[in-house]
């Protein structure tokens, strides 16, 4: 006989959580809860002298189905939106009204069954062996069968082929001329500037700044330094006793 | 107590599954209430194979593991292909498939 403790602490820790499913908003939370309900289950396979099976339970359901789950919520992104606009109208009262009165059926029909229990055989992974590859051994082997149609199937349905030829170097560097892209790099701040500091644009052969030399950060925050400013740093460097900004200067002196 | 008290337990967790399938519209959630189904059918397989004292239930119920198990690899890979496709995995989103 199972303990009727037993049952009770099944039964919380595989409702409870189930329901989840119809409640909880977020989908990680969800496939948390269904983790809970697999252990309750194998809890469950357990005391009815199903050791076995609760020991497959817990590494096929909660080991890998479940984290299986887990990675694709991941891969999709956790944050999809469920839309709970109804497509069809009273979709969810007829769920609801559906599922209920299956509850109800079941459970009446269920309730009205009297089973005088057997005693339980021993012994158990063993006997199963002895079941799984006597009486039921082509099945087994049809289900060999079927997991590796089905990894072949993942594969498949997974796979994009390759419509358009593969993207060399010298592709991406044609079609970056092309765009009217720069065919060199870009200049580094400070480059043949007459101050090398990361706010200095960079000169061009014919003396002009490069704005886009400098990062683009401190254009924002409007820490680049204009023409005006570097000119009058220099006359300060010139001239020591007028500093205006001393930190200024320690940094011109460093560069000397 | 009697384990027929399983089999209830198993005919609310296949309700609660099959209202999980009816009522989400994330396609990944509703998969998750198959799920519950499976194992709500085989925790009644494993409760009448106690009742009964035999272990044909339990073989029956290892083989609704595995094929639940291919089911799920090829059931997300579909869910996958379709997000590839489409960017979503709402199952209201392919509605241009109905006539």
């Amino acid at each position: 006989m199972v303990s009727p403790v037993l049952f009770w602490v099944v039964a919380a820790l595989t409702v409870v959580p189930s329901l989840a499913l119809i409640f909880a908003r977020k989908a990680v939370h969800i496939a948390m809860s269904i983790v809970c309900v697999m252990v309750g289950l194998a809890v469950a396979y357990v005391g009815l002298d199903a050791p076995f099976l609760g020991v497959v339970q817990i590494v096929v359901y909660t080991g890998a189905v479940m984290m299986l789950f887990l990675f694709v919520l991941m891969l999709v992104g956790v944050d999809q939106r469920e839309s709970l606009k109804e497509t069809i109208t009273g979709q969810r009262w007829i769920a609801f009204f559906a599922a209920g009165g299956m509850a109800v059926l079941l459970i009446s029909i269920i309730g009205r069954v009297s089973i005088a229990p057997q005693e339980a055989q021993t012994g158990n992974p063993e006997e199963i062996a002895l079941v799984l590859f006597g009486q039921y051994v082509l099945v087994m082997e049809v289900l060999g069968t079927l997991l590796i149609t089905a990894a072949v199937g993942a594969l498949i349905m997974t796979h994009t082929p390759r419509l358009t030829p593969r993207k060399t170097q010298t592709d991406l560097q044609a079609a970056r001329v092309l765009a009217g892209a720069d065919p060199v790099n870009k200049p580094m701040p400070g480059v043949f500037a007459r101050h090398n500091a990361l706010d200095a644009p960079a000169l061009d052969p014919e003396g002009k700044p490069i704005e886009h030399s400098v990062s683009r950060v401190l254009e924002i925050r409007d820490q680049m330094s204009d023409g005006e400013e570097f000119r009058a740093r220099l006359e300060s460097t010139a001239n020591p006793e007028d500093h205006q900004n001393p930190q200024r200067s320690t940094e011109s002196e460093e560069e000397k | 107590m009697n384990p027929i008290n399983f089999v209830i337990l198993a005919a609310i967790l296949f309700s609660i599954g099959s209202a999980a399938v009816l009522l989400r519209r994330n396609a990944i959630v509703a998969f998750m209430g198959v799920e519950l189904m499976l194992n709500a059918a085989n925790l009644a397989l494993v409760a009448f194979s106690r009742i009964h004292g035999q272990l044909d239930g339990q073989v029956m119920a290892f083989f609704v593991m595995v094929v639940a198990a291919a089911e799920v690899v090829v059931g997300l890979a579909i869910i996958i292909a379709v997000f590839r496709a489409r960017q979503t995995i709402s199952l209201d989103e392919p509605a241009e498939l109905k006539g």
